[in-house]
């Protein structure tokens, strides 16, 4: 005999932990499984830091509104349109009662943190950073009678006609292995830390990618509900990605890996050319580009370049800047063709027109005459030391996933939702984000989505 | 490079939390930490001695061991602090005394006891020692008020000066304030976060010490021993007072303002250091600075042996055993005195210190 669970909660994130505890207080006994162990507990949220939700007026931590129409322009925006309108607004219109939800179960906010004022009136930051939120979930959860197993890695599914049956364990779990519930809920992360999977779609070029967050996050989960029929969404090669230093381990960098140096500088590829325009827009709404802009280059790395007035215009960085007294130093330190770099810089330098710097807003520091242009912040890099900082594309999290409605509850490919199994956060994310990102967004996806796919969950459980 | 391995410790630890600033909210280290982008002697035993030991940065922190960035801010925080007390002590001929605390509190203590107990027997005829002595000049009966009051105003004015001078040397080496602006507001707001333990709170929820919740009580039994403490000093200070303006002598009756202060203090000398030694018993590894045990250890029992003997002194001050207790009891006061400025105490300045510099800064950002 196996033991059995009205909910069964595989992963243990935001979006997992935010199931659990809705499932529970639901009234449904519920068990979550965590593939990691203890401390690696918690998938990609523990290098979070905010998240974004709609709201109507100011509140003590957040400067001003977010409208739900504001809300949805910017994810229509940083999307292109690749979204599902019906999930995402459903999604935009719970998120202004996750900000207060999320604090009954014991999440605590502040302002937003120093070096990211423009995220103030649309980020809620978490009071110690993503693991103090994880830290409150687990333990309101525990709290609650939730059961969490670590370590508890899920071999294989059982699902017929679209029914989720039971998940088998690669080790038992007080002598079982195979684990039944009445309903599923699937927040078990994306497949962004499985390099040979990415490789399917992005070639050997994968293997230069870093991966910003937790090494446990390999897709098997989501793997094995769209091999058993469950529908798929979302392009494979999207992801939320970003440019980070080169020199970061290959997993689980965090945050402290992120460079915010590109709009007060030139980049340059590996033949010392440029390739995109640096100052597009303010670094927020922009900064999500930059990791597929590099992944784009050859070899799949990037400098940012800049001199030493701007030093101190962004947040201190974890690796310092490789410096040279000449550009030609600069490039030696770098294996850049010297020759190249100085052009660079020299016509660069001869296109910027005279204009007032202000990084806070677009301001009318251009070029004329160079393509790719810098349409803002342009200023000449002349002083003295030259300084670099080498980027990859650092993969945060990818868009492949299943299908769901706005019960989050999964869609089989037929069309047809499933009877009992639901799904919250990074494996279904592509149901909103088709590409792009937006600050804060991920979190957004998992706390909504993983609070109504524990409600649905009970509620099965107890028809 | 800084002078020491626990220095580079702490700056690299630095870099590695201000690129990142997710605990900017939990106490007063971290805001200090963002206001500068590089990180001098001066600096991080600036942020070693502001910071409380809460624990909830580690717990917060996706970067703790077994991490590879393996980031430990309340130990490697707390290791430097407890090297900066040698590095700024005064005289620098006894900061030495700090390497082995423990052990030379606990001589220091012993011989103190034990100079007053032969003192008081070889001064006093076995009958005074073992008599039964009540009214008013009663202790004085077994040493004159007048010694009594030098020896221990002595060994007052040399911790007093002492801790002056060492906190002078801190306070140097921490160079100006980010923003510079002395004035009594900085150091009333000081007052105020030393007095409530502001930032021995976790950020709001509690601190951490055996375990990755927030059960810590160690707030509680500090304010115990910390106004324990303090009201101790307000019933030796009263009682002097008494003595010297109104001729009133010791010993008091138990409803007079001295021995209800000491009363009260005792207590707290005796619950709160019992509940902080516990605690340190029950800390967690990841948490503990081993090599300062016997220090932390040292001092707790010394407020602890204060507390008690005084109570003692104050139940049985009519019966034969009031000389040896007296004794006991002052031997634990000069001994607590003397090794002020070179024991745990000092954390209280250079904290207090830390918090003046701190509201200096914040206020001073504020202002511009």
């Amino acid at each position: 005999m196996s033991s059995k669970y009205d909910v069964l909660v595989i992963g243990g994130g935001n979006a997992a932990l935010c199931a659990a505890i809705s499932a529970r207080r639901g009234g449904a006994s519920v068990l979550v499984l965590e593939g990691a162990p203890k401390f690696y507990r918690g998938g990609n949220t523990r290098h979070t830091r905010n998240m974004r939700c709609a709201h109507d007026a100011a509140t003590e931590i957040l400067t001003g509104p977010y409208t739900e129409d504001e809300f949805w322009e910017d994810l229509l925006r940083v999307t292109g349109g690749q979204t599902d309108e019906v999930l995402a607004r459903h999604m935009i219109r719970e998120s202004k009662d996750i900000l207060n939800w999320i604090v009954q179960q014991g999440v605590r906010w502040q302002p937003s943190l120093g070096g990211t004022l423009s995220l103030g009136r649309t980020n809620s930051f978490f009071l110690g950073g993503g693991r103090a939120m994880l830290n409150a979930l687990y333990l309101t959860a525990e709290q609650l009678g939730v059961d969490v197993e670590y370590d508890a890695e899920v071999t294989d599914l059982v699902i017929a006609d679209g029914m989720f049956l039971a998940a088998r364990l690669k080790r038992p779990i007080n002598g079982e292995s195979e684990i039944r519930a009445t309903s599923l809920v699937a927040a078990a992360g994306g497949f962004e830390a499985n390099i040979e999977w990415l490789k399917q779609y992005w070639g050997e070029a994968a293997d230069n990618f870093l991966i910003r967050g937790t090494p446990y996050n390999r897709g098997s989960i989501l793997k094995m509900l769209l091999d058993k029929g469950v529908q798929e969404v979302g392009d494979p090669t999207q992801c939320h990605a970003v440019a980070i230093d080169a020199r970061a381990p290959k997993f689980d960098g965090g945050i402290i890996t992120r460079h915010d140096s590109v709009v007060f500088g030139i980049v340059v590829n590996k033949h010392a050319q440029r390739f995109y325009d640096e100052g597009e827009d303010i670094w927020p709404k922009r900064y999500a580009i930059w990791g597929r802009l590099v992944a784009a280059q050859p070899d799949q790395i990037a400098y940012i370049i800049f001199d030493s007035t701007v030093v101190t215009s962004f947040m201190p960085t974890l690796f310092p800047p490789i410096a040279g007294q000449t550009v030609a130093e600069l490039a030696a330190k770098l294996e850049l063709d010297p020759a190249a770099l100085e052009k660079t810089i020299t016509d660069f330098n001869a296109a910027v027109r005279p204009g007032t710097f202000d990084h806070t807003i677009l301001d009318d520091c251009v070029t004329e005459g160079i393509t790719p242009p810098k349409t803002h912040w342009a200023r000449k890099i002349e002083t003295p030391p030259y300084l670099a900082y080498p980027v990859r594309p650092g993969i945060t999290f990818t868009y492949l996933g299943t299908r769901v409605n706005t019960d989050a509850r999964m869609l089989m490919a037929d069309g047809k939702p499933s009877a009992n199994m639901f799904a919250a956060g990074e494996i279904m994310a592509g149901n909103v984000l088709g590409k792009g990102y937006a600050a804060g967004m991920g979190m957004t996806i998992g706390s909504v989505f993983g609070r109504i796919a524990g409600r649905e969950a009970a509620r099965h459980a107890r028809n | 490079m800084h002078g020491t391995q626990i220095l580079d410790e702490a700056d690299r630890l630095m870099t590695v939390c201000n690129s990142c600033r997710y605990c900017e909210g939990l106490c007063a280290v971290f805001p200090a930490m963002e206001m500068r982008r590089a990180f001098s002697d001066g600096d991080l035993n600036y942020l070693a001695n502001l910071c409380h030991s809460c624990g909830a940065c580690y717990v917060d922190c996706q970067f703790s061991p077994p991490h590879e960035f393996n980031v430990n801010v309340p130990k490697t925080l707390a290791v430097a602090r407890a090297e900066s007390y040698a590095a700024y002590a005064w005289p620098q001929a006894l900061s030495g005394a700090f390497a082995r605390n423990g052990l030379v509190i606990s001589i220091i203590a012993a011989l103190s006891m034990a100079a007053f107990i032969l003192g008081f027997a070889a001064l006093n005829d076995r009958s005074v020692l073992f008599g039964v002595h009540t009214g008013p000049g009663a202790f004085y009966r077994l040493m004159p008020h007048n010694a009594m009051a030098a020896l221990f105003s002595a060994a007052f004015l040399y911790a007093v000066l002492a801790l002056v001078m060492s906190v002078r040397a801190f306070w140097r080496d921490i160079g100006p304030a980010i923003g510079g602006r002395a004035d009594g507001g900085s150091i009333f707001q000081a007052v105020r976060d030393a007095g409530e333990l502001r930032y021995l709170d976790g950020g709001g929820v509690g601190c951490y010490n055996e375990d990755d919740k927030p059960t810590d009580r160690r707030k509680l039994y500090h304010h115990l021993t910390f106004y324990g403490f303090l009201l101790c000093f307000a019933a030796t200070s009263v009682a002097t007072l008494y003595h010297y303006v109104w001729g009133r002598e010791a010993p008091y009756p138990w409803w007079d303002l001295p021995v209800v202060l000491g009363t009260l203090g005792g207590i707290g000398l005796i619950v709160g250091p019992i509940g902080l030694l516990v605690a340190k018993t029950r800390r967690a590894p990841e948490l503990l600075d081993e090599q300062r045990y016997g220090m932390d250890v040292g001092f707790i029992a010394m407020l602890f042996l204060t507390g008690l003997t005084g109570m003692a002194l104050l139940a049985l001050r009519e019966t034969a055993v009031m000389g040896p207790l007296l004794a006991l009891h002052l031997g634990a006061v000069f001994a607590l005195f003397i090794t002020m400025p070179y024991g745990k105490f000092v954390h209280g300045i250079y904290r207090f210190a830390a918090l003046v510099r701190y509201a200096q800064e914040r206020r001073s950002e504020g202002g511009s």
